[in-house]
């Protein structure tokens, strides 16, 4: 367990390239998604206008 | 296909083309500047002046690391044609052994003494656990020396 | 026949993208996992030791900065001859996705060459040239954004695009063409790969699991672009 910490003394780089790598990717992904559920609600809100009233 | 269509992958062609051709010139006329290092060979060759800053690379010839009092060491860089003998002080990479790449920034001295401010280790393509180095090793298909 | 431009219809592309989501998502989850596995199980390398784990990151994240360039080069040759609307959103779509990659290409690298080259950063020929590709991405974005009209922001960003790719070759063949302290190729040569199985396991998952995870998020941006185009079409028909 502590090799996996310590990483042979290498774990104040190894460890950085990873945890930057998650976080980055992670916040790409959770920008497209809100942008795609934006997209979707503002379409939605846009048809209902749409929709000719009874 | 039609003549517009036609028209226009002309115009993609010639974007690449012209790509190319600004590319091709651009590193044309940096020439040596694009190279990150001399080999002891260029060094000969170019007959770099003493005293030009510029970094050299190759590989630390074995059995050369010479280290002095305090932080000052000595090594040789050779290509396998020419060597150029080279003075640091301070720390090196944990990677810098004899017979392993390296690559040192500074300048030739009048005596053609490459003095380097700086030293950094340049490593293989190659990537192996221990256990298969000792295989090799041991099956004599490891050439080189460590 | 079906062609290839009965998918560049929009409602077909929102149709079989949906669909093929979920599938991408599970691709990108399990090879990542995989991959993660294989990768802190592996022995330290002869030489590099435990930094040779940056490599599972680095180079799957080079890999994709340079595939999405491609990509969006393609789309970009796609948008100016076949003047095809999804081609356009496609390109565009690529960018920032490919800049994050490219930025953690870097990263990752600096981070490896610090303790084994003894330098977070040198000029030489492939890092720099690797430097150009995030700047040609941000040129691009910039660019995009820039030009109010849709159709003219496409064919503008377009042409640089395909400009631009005259990069992808320069970074690949670098570290052939000049002496540079970054190392030469170790997948792609004569006589095979120099990277032990063990290594090549787990670098080989993970370059496949960062490239299913791009294509998941460049089809939801994809989407996203195609949804607003309806919104903007809904409102001027209101305007109208």
């Amino acid at each position: 367990m502590s090799d996996f910490v310590t990483q042979g003394g290498f774990a104040a780089y190894v460890w950085p390239a990873y945890g930057i790598s998650a976080f980055a990717l992670a916040v790409l992904g959770l920008w497209i998604v809100s942008d795609y559920r934006k997209a979707k609600a503002k379409l939605a809100a846009l048809a209902e206008l749409e929709r000719p009233t009874p | 296909m039609n003549a517009r269509k036609r028209r226009r992958i002309a115009f993609v062609a010639s974007l690449l083309l012209g790509g190319a051709a600004a590319a091709v010139l651009v590193i044309s006329a940096l020439q040596d500047n694009v190279l990150y290092f001399y080999s002891p060979s260029d060094v000969y060759t170019k007959k770099v002046s003493a005293g030009t800053a510029f970094r050299i690379g190759g590989l630390v010839q074995k059995h050369s690391v010479k280290h002095d009092s305090g932080m000052k060491m000595q090594f040789v860089v050779t290509d396998g044609a020419r060597t150029v003998p080279v003075e640091y002080s301070g720390d090196v990479p944990s990677l810098f052994r004899e017979g392993q790449g390296v690559v040192a920034i500074g300048r030739l001295n009048e005596g053609g003494l490459f003095q380097a401010d700086q030293v950094l280790a340049k490593h293989d393509e190659k990537y192996m656990p221990p256990e298969v180095v000792d295989a090799l090793k041991r099956s004599g298909e490891w050439q080189k020396g460590q | 026949m079906p062609s290839l431009f009965e998918f560049a219809n929009p409602k077909k592309f929102m149709d079989l993208s949906g669909s093929l989501l979920p599938w991408l998502v599970a691709a990108a989850a399990l090879t990542l996992g995989a991959g993660l596995l294989l990768g802190f199980t592996t022995p330290p390398d002869y030489q590099q030791g435990d930094t040779v784990r940056i490599m599972f990151v680095h180079v799957p994240a080079a890999w994709v900065a340079m595939m999405a360039y491609g990509v969006m080069t393609v789309a970009s040759i796609f948008g100016l001859v076949n003047r095809h609307p999804l081609a356009d959103i496609a390109a565009r779509a690529a960018a920032p996705i490919g800049a994050v990659f490219t930025a953690l290409g870097l990263i990752t690298g600096s981070l490896w060459g610090r303790p084994m080259w003894g330098a977070w950063w040198v000029w030489d020929g492939r890092l720099t040239s690797f430097l150009l590709l995030l700047l040609i991405y941000l040129a691009y974005i910039a660019l995009n954004d820039a030009i109010e009209n849709e159709t003219r922001a496409a064919r503008a960003s377009a042409v640089f695009a395909i400009v631009g790719a005259v990069n992808l070759p320069i970074i690949e063949f670098s570290v052939q063409w000049w002496t540079t302290l970054h190392q030469g190729e170790s997948i792609l040569r004569k006589g095979g790969p120099t990277i032990a199985p063990v290594f090549l396991w787990p670098l080989f998952l993970m370059a496949l699991g960062y490239t299913f995870l791009f294509f998941v998020f460049w089809t939801i941006r994809i989407r996203s672009e195609i949804l607003n185009r309806r919104s903007r079409t809904l409102l001027e028909m209101r305007a109208g």
